[in-house]
């Protein structure tokens, strides 16, 4: 699904230069449930950045389910992550004026879809996450749990071929970051491709694969025996 | 073109407008004072304009007076400063020889330029006014209305050399009780009794003359202060299809050489075109509404200008929705549109209620004037070329202002708007 060769993505930082990706080769099959480890600064979020595409390598080469993804300009990025990716990030990312249908018909309505349609299908992941009832309230009237739940509904509608989260239960207590992470085994046990960046090896251990990075180069990629969230 | 009549694009711009109401409302009230501004000045003038036309509608627009003054230059053996006498046979000869002269009423009076005015009794009440020796033709060139089933001079009352008379609205005030019907009523004119025949409504137009004038036949005029063929002045209507000013020349020039007068002499034959004021006026009125449209287009723009500021501050604090947008799919001229979308909303609708607050305040001012002849303001009115000129210069300055705010939104990169707390 996801194969990524040498890549390499440096930052400016005033006259120096900081090589914060130095070669990553990574590849990602259909339905792994992968988390990306590594401590701060170790290159994740970048890493992360580059596959949601976000940010831009500088060298290497990244193909999404056959498709490589260069010469990217904003347009195209806009509408490759519209169809290819769904994200889920730690502080949510809810647009506050709008209420959880609405957040969630968002990237639908960026598809060009009708309004009936949209709604029908938002309403429909809002129910797999179990908040249907919550569809007319505003993110400020949800709780953590929920407003993330809302979140995955939202990346999870337009029917993406990789699921992007950043820290998803990075501002979550134990109880809902095992419900949430309870929620993401069940999409990916449906053969949804799922990349993880998290820092805590609870989180880690729940995936069925394991990328450690460590500045800038993967130190260790292993198949994790997948534990139940709850 | 079809994203404007898309429901949901309508309904994002109102989703984001309304996250900061009482914002988007004073921004709002900038824009909308720009175009009451606009409204009310270009109304205000063009009532004035009206009311200059209406000022001048009791005289014709095209009138010329002219008399006689002290030549400036020896002619024909006469000495300079001799004074020039108009006469009453000067008539027919301008009649026949100058092309464009549609009437001409000889005049004669007693108690403007210095003269003496009528010595006016009636019973016990008195009074000094300014008499006019009359020929009919003086109201089809001034067209004083008069009123109370009155009648102006008319030809038989010159052949007759009638004792009769028109007064002024003044002087029926200060002779008669309120309820008199001063028609038909004789008053006495340095001792000669007239018979009332009509009143005069006076309205200011160009020139002399006040509400209190008596006019009386010419003939009449001439026995009693014993003038002879002598004239004070021409009042001179030139034909409306005609250069006034040229008739003015010709007349002139007509009347130097039936008094033998250099043609080069600038002063003795005096005058003034009434339709040269005129003209001179309603430029002035239109320069007022040339003034009242820049001010007024100055003042849009400024409020155009807040509304570009206020969506550039709303773009800075809405940097993390616009990031989540667009890493939801969100192309850059998606975004940009929507900004530029909203600057035109915000600019044509507070430009709308502008252009209904200006239109109630005109016609406010209206409906306060109406009564007040003597203030020169009738029916303000803002032509509707003005109010579609703009609404379209609303709608242009909106999205050019919108650009910057949608420019800076576009060129914060997704990654950092996310970023930002």
């Amino acid at each position: 699904m996801i194969s990524i060769k040498d890549l390499h993505k440096s930052y400016k930082m005033g006259s120096n230069s900081l090589h914060v990706l130095k070669g990553i080769n990574f590849d990602v099959s259909e339905g792994e449930l992968v988390a990306i480890m590594g401590s701060s600064g170790s290159g994740k979020s970048t890493l992360l950045n580059i596959l949601g595409m976000l940010d831009l390598l500088d060298k290497g080469s990244y193909d999404l389910d056959g498709v490589p993804i260069k010469d990217l300009d904003e347009t195209k990025a806009a509408n490759y992550r519209n169809k290819f990716l769904g994200f889920v990030f730690q502080s949510f990312n809810l647009i506050n004026y709008k209420t959880a249908l609405e957040n969630v018909t968002l990237p639908l309505y960026y598809q060009g879809m009708n309004r009936k349609d949209r709604e029908n299908l938002a309403i429909e992941y809002l129910d797999q996450v179990g908040l249907k009832d919550w569809a007319t309230h505003l993110p400020s009237e949800l709780s953590g749990g929920q407003k993330q739940r809302v979140a995955i509904a939202r990346a999870m509608v337009s029917q993406p071929k990789v699921l992007l989260a950043d820290e998803p239960t990075g501002a979550l207590d134990s109880q809902t970051s095992k419900e949430v992470m309870a929620l993401i085994q069940e999409i990916n046990s449906k053969g949804k491709t799922i990349l993880i960046v998290t820092h805590e090896e609870e989180i880690a251990q729940m995936c069925s694969r394991i990328v450690r990075l460590k500045d800038g180069i993967i130190m260790e990629d292993q198949k994790n025996k997948m534990k139940k969230a709850i | 073109m079809k994203k404007i009549f898309d429901k949901d694009t309508w309904q994002e711009i109102f989703g984001s407008i309304q996250k900061n109401r009482t914002r988007t409302v004073i921004t709002m009230i900038g824009v909308l004072w720009g175009i009451f501004i606009y409204i009310a000045l270009a109304g205000s003038s063009k009532g004035l304009d009206n009311g200059f036309e209406r000022a001048f509608q009791s005289i014709a627009s095209n009138s010329i007076f002219v008399w006689g003054s002290y030549t400036e230059l020896p002619y024909a053996g006469f000495k300079a400063q001799r004074p020039i006498q108009l006469k009453l046979g000067d008539v027919e000869i301008l009649k026949k020889r100058v092309k464009g002269i549609k009437f001409i009423a000889p005049r004669n009076v007693t108690g403007v330029f210095g003269t003496v005015g009528g010595n006016i009794v009636r019973g016990n009440k008195t009074g000094t006014y300014s008499i006019y020796g009359e020929f009919p033709e003086y109201i089809k060139i001034a067209t004083s209305k008069i009123y109370d089933g009155g009648r102006f001079i008319n030809d038989k009352d010159i052949i007759d050399e009638r004792k009769v008379c028109v007064i002024g609205e003044r002087t029926q005030l200060e002779l008669f009780e309120e309820d008199e019907n001063p028609i038909g009523k004789f008053i006495s004119i340095n001792k000669i009794n007239f018979r009332v025949i009509g009143v005069h409504k006076f309205v200011q137009g160009g020139g002399f003359g006040d509400d209190g004038d008596i006019y009386i036949p010419f003939a009449t005029f001439k026995r009693i202060f014993n003038t002879g063929d002598r004239v004070n002045f021409f009042m001179i209507a030139a034909d409306e299809d005609i250069d006034g000013i040229q008739v003015e020349k010709d007349i002139k020039a007509t009347l130097k050489q039936i008094h033998k007068v250099d043609p080069k002499d600038e002063r003795a034959i005096a005058g003034f075109n009434l339709g040269e004021i005129f003209r001179k006026t309603m430029n002035f009125a239109s320069g007022l509404t040339f003034l009242s449209l820049i001010v007024g287009i100055a003042t849009i723009l400024a409020g155009v200008i807040g509304i570009g500021n206020i969506l550039l501050i709303s773009v800075k604090e809405r940097t993390k929705e616009i990031g989540i947008r667009r890493a939801l799919g969100a192309t850059p001229s998606e975004v940009r549109s929507q900004i530029i979308l909203e600057s035109v909303f915000l600019t044509v609708l507070s430009g709308l209620i502008g252009i209904i607050l200006g239109a109630l305040v005109l016609y406010g001012i209206n409906a306060a004037t109406e009564d007040m002849t003597d203030f020169p303001y009738t029916n303000p009115t803002v032509p509707i070329p003005y109010v579609l000129g703009a609404l379209f210069l609303m709608i242009v300055l909106g999205t050019l202002i919108g650009i910057i705010p949608a420019q800076k939104a576009v060129s914060i990169k997704p990654i950092e708007a996310l970023r930002e707390e």
